[in-house]
């Protein structure tokens, strides 16, 4: 498997001549045998030449400075409706529920819940918003499960695509409509903003990143549905590995929001950082993929728009 | 002429290079995939179960959130990462001599193998809590509803029993696919061998004469039946009595004399070999490729 520096420079040579010989024993010999050994060694050097092999820390670099935001600015159609989906499930469920309090039990799920339901009192949820100071080990627990629960369900949002992306539909309108269930909850006892203080300090991220996964699943759904121009298979080929890296980069947005849920949320409980830190958030991703992606989609030419 | 031998044969997989020259890969069977993920999901599975009996050993709740991190990088990004260092390969498929390969015959990108390897949560996981605990997945359903439900679910794992390429979710979403690794063994050129323990022959040329007429009744196709055969017989696969048939039929077809109708098997099937393929090579240098023996000669 490993090549010493000399055998890899003389490999793509090597490799022309085994393919040029395949190509003359296919025009003049009848040897099935020696037909068969050319092309055997010529599969195998191909397979080693036009492997993509580069340093880690390169694909890395490149990926947090163009490519994601590259992927999200390119279709950022996708993640609007995504994004507008889950705000219809917001609004549905605010409504519902300020119409009907009882509607909040049917619409959150109870370990979201964590017990709470109309029917507690306002200072038992208020309580929930302003946690005591927690020992830091707890909080490692709390963020590492906060991560991998969000990450797992990103991930499945982006596969459920492939079931021609009604799942994802589903999921991010029952999504939107658990929030707004909560946030009336919140709203009708007064805490309508300091609730919204606590979850937009890591929410701004975490939903952020759960657009980008259901526009991603969107994408796949797209693509089998209506092909356009191409055939089934191509246009899912197509757009599967494009939309690949909105997936990987927003679970690594799920660990950033993990970490605020994690730590800061539990740690500071001033109502006006919680609000500072939401809007630095919010203001930090939208230059990130608006300018950044947008300045380096013009710059590249995109390679995406193939 | 020519692209009727470029069309791929059932079960493999036409590429064209960069190059601009046609190879077929060996489709990967279900059984061989299956066994490569079984192994693959035992390593995982492993691993995760030490890291967890270390956590607990030592106590803490670090030792648990580090577990949980490292269980789903395990799970979900298991197999992308040694796809990604072994181009294509884990260690499941390096011991079942399966790869990755892009179906567009480009070269294997990260984005494709993250890509197929994102979709196993549909595939495998999916599937597998459906079995287990159905009632996660769709909590409050009727009983028909959720038997719909869990069918359509294991629509997405079956994926590779159908289609001729074995291809799964993953594989269709990325453009890849998985083939057999390419094996190389050359064997000698039968027109150059000689039966063991004999001289060469000078007179096994001459003791056979084939005319050009004789000569242009079978293709490339049975040239190489019969080269195969020739292999096979030395491996000890084909029977002598095979090689009589072959060549009674041959005798028949070709309408080889009566008066020299006994003839040794072994040296009148090499020598005809020896001249069909010459014959036809021939031919080839002059551009005209004879398929099979149903093809029409050109004028």
């Amino acid at each position: 498997m490993n090549l010493s520096a000399k055998d890899l420079h003389q490999l793509p040579v090597l490799y022309r001549s085994a393919v040029s010989s395949l190509s003359v024993a296919r025009a003049i010999s009848l040897d099935k045998n020696l037909l068969d050994y050319l092309e055997g060694l010529v599969s195998r050097a191909y397979l080693l030449v036009y492997s993509n092999k580069r340093p880690p820390k390169e694909v890395i670099a490149e990926f947090l400075a163009s490519r994601f935001p590259i992927t999200v600015f390119f279709y950022w159609k996708f993640v609007a409706f995504a994004s507008g989906l889950l705000t219809l499930g917001f609004l549905c469920g605010f409504v519902l529920t300020l119409n009907d309090p009882e509607r909040y039990v049917s619409f959150v799920p109870s370990e979201v819940a964590q017990g709470h339901s109309p029917a507690s009192s306002t200072e038992s949820l208020k309580r929930q918003l302003y946690s005591e100071n927690e020992p830091a080990d707890g909080l490692t627990l709390f963020a590492s499960f906060l991560f991998t629960h969000n990450a797992k369900i990103g991930i499945l949002c982006f596969s459920l695509g492939f079931a021609a992306g009604l799942p994802v539909v589903v999921l991010l309108f029952y999504n939107g409509l658990i929030l707004g269930a909560m946030t009336a909850l919140y709203y009708s006892r007064g805490l309508g903003a300091e609730f919204l203080a606590w979850v937009m300090g890591h929410g701004v991220t975490e939903l952020a990143a759960l657009f980008f996964c259901g526009a991603a699943g969107l994408v796949l759904g797209n693509a089998l549905m209506f092909p356009g121009q191409y055939t089934r298979s191509t246009s899912l080929a197509l757009h599967g590995r494009k939309v690949v890296p909105m997936v990987i980069g927003a679970v690594l947005m799920f660990f950033v929001a993990a970490v605020f849920e994690g730590y800061f949320r539990q740690l500071v409980n001033v109502v006006a950082i919680r609000w500072l830190v939401a809007g630095g958030t919010l203001f930090f991703w939208v230059w990130y993929f608006a300018w950044v992606g947008r300045k380096h989609t013009s710059d590249a030419g995109s390679n995406l728009t193939s | 002429m020519r692209a009727q031998t470029l069309l791929a044969e059932p079960g493999t997989y036409r590429i064209c290079t960069p190059e601009g020259v046609n190879l077929s890969f060996q489709v990967a069977t279900v059984g061989d995939r299956a066994s490569a993920f079984l192994l693959d999901l035992a390593i995982i599975v492993l691993t995760t179960l030490a890291i967890g009996l270390l956590a607990i050993l030592s106590g803490g709740e670090t030792g648990i959130a580090f577990t949980l991190v490292a269980s789903f990088l395990l799970f979900n990004f298991y197999f992308s990462f040694f796809e990604l260092r072994w181009s294509g390969m884990t260690y499941g498929k390096r011991q079942l001599g399966l790869r990755v390969i892009a179906r567009d015959g480009g070269s294997l990108s990260a984005d494709m193998i993250l890509a197929r390897n994102l979709m196993r949560d549909l595939e495998f996981y999916l599937p597998l809590t459906a079995l287990a605990a159905p009632e996660t997945l769709i909590p409050q359903g009727r009983g028909w509803g959720v038997l719909v439900g869990l069918g359509w679910i294991f629509v997405f794992a079956l994926m590779p029993f159908f289609g001729k390429y074995r291809l799964r979710c993953g594989d269709l979403i990325a453009g890849t696919m998985v083939v057999r690794e390419p094996k190389t063994l050359l064997l000698s050129d039968l027109t150059l061998e000689r039966p063991i323990g004999q001289e060469e022959d000078q007179t096994e040329s001459q003791e056979f004469v084939f005319s050009t007429q004789q000569l242009n009744l079978y293709g490339i196709y049975e040239l190489q039946i019969l080269e195969d055969l020739f292999r096979r017989h030395g491996e000890g696969q084909a029977s002598k009595e095979l090689l009589n048939t072959v060549c009674e039929k041959i005798k028949k077809k070709i309408e080889w004399p009566r008066s020299k109708w006994n003839v040794d098997t072994l040296r009148f099937l090499r020598s005809f070999y020896k001249a069909q393929r010459a014959h036809l090579e021939k031919k080839l240098l002059f551009g005209e490729r004879k398929e099979q023996k149903s093809s029409k000669q050109s004028p």
